[in-house]
């Protein structure tokens, strides 16, 4: 195999892998958060994911990772994050330090 | 524990003595909803001090907290004392929560600065534990309608956050 023929050949073969890696296997995560207490508390996710809170609560909330991210939740409101790392992150709210959840990402 | 809050809780420990031994006249659901509410706009009278008074950008978020939660869930009260015909009835517990609520809004007002601020938080912190030991011990357990039980189980939720919120605000000022 030519080096322009190999080359062609990997360049073909990573993008046909991004056309589908990118929108079909990014999932949206729902978490709902009801009478100050984010439902499921904990979830399992993978790099590019997002995660969805659904504040039912009359109440304004955050999911806030120690040191990291932050999203307000208005009252009846959502909020979303996009996942750009893997790891296991606590989070908080921030006005409801007693309401904890656990996202853990897979690379 | 200041001597205004022990006067409250020596009244709530006095409304469950009086009450709790015999078991026959607990706290009736207009009186509960009455001393729920009333602890609700205690918090929210001292939180507007609190926002008037604090340079502190932490006191002033915790301030403005109160406000907001305490405002929605005696919106809610409201709402459902409306609902369920009840006329909320006033009694000692309430009045002795006013009264107290008055003394230490007086003494806050003499201090300023990181003084004021201290003080505030501190009572924050001791204010939602005493109210959520009364709801603990006295309230939730008396409630016969099972919405007003319902609601008052969110507040202790909402109320033991806000004592945790309190506890961190105050560790940052010390």
């Amino acid at each position: 195999m030519s080096m322009a023929v190999y080359h062609a050949a990997v360049a073909t073969l990573l993008l046909g892998a991004a056309a589908i890696a990118a929108p079909s296997q990014a999932e949206t995560i729902k978490v709902t958060i009801d009478r100050l207490a984010y439902a499921p508390a904990e979830i399992e996710a993978k790099v590019g994911d997002e995660i969805e809170w659904i504040n039912k609560d009359s109440l304004i909330h955050t999911a806030t990772v120690k040191g990291g991210a932050q999203v307000l939740l208005p009252a009846k409101k959502s909020g979303r994050l996009r996942l750009q790392e893997p790891g296991s992150f606590d989070y908080i709210c921030r006005y409801h330090p007693n309401m904890k959840g656990r996202i853990t990402v897979r690379p | 524990m200041t001597k205004n809050l022990k006067a409250a809780a020596t009244a709530i420990a006095l409304f469950i003595g009086a009450t709790g031994a015999l078991g026959a006249d607990k706290p009736t659901d207009p009186q509960i909803a009455h001393i729920a509410y009333t602890a609700g706009v205690l918090d929210i009278e001292a939180a507007k001090q609190a926002i008037a008074m604090s340079k502190n950008k932490a006191v002033v978020e915790f301030a403005e907290t109160m406000l907001r939660d305490h405002e929605a869930v005696n919106s809610q009260a409201l709402d459902l004392v409306k609902k369920l015909n009840v006329t909320p009835e006033d009694n000692d517990t309430s009045k002795a929560l006013s009264q107290a609520a008055e003394t230490k809004r007086q003494e806050l007002a003499k201090l300023s600065g990181a003084e004021f601020d201290r003080a505030y938080v501190e009572h924050e912190v001791a204010y939602h534990k005493q109210v959520n030991g009364a709801l603990e011990t006295m309230l939730i357990p008396a409630a016969q309608n099972g919405e007003l039980k319902s609601l008052l189980e969110t507040g202790l939720k909402l109320f033991q956050g806000h004592q945790q919120h309190a506890e961190h605000v105050a560790a940052e000022l010390k």
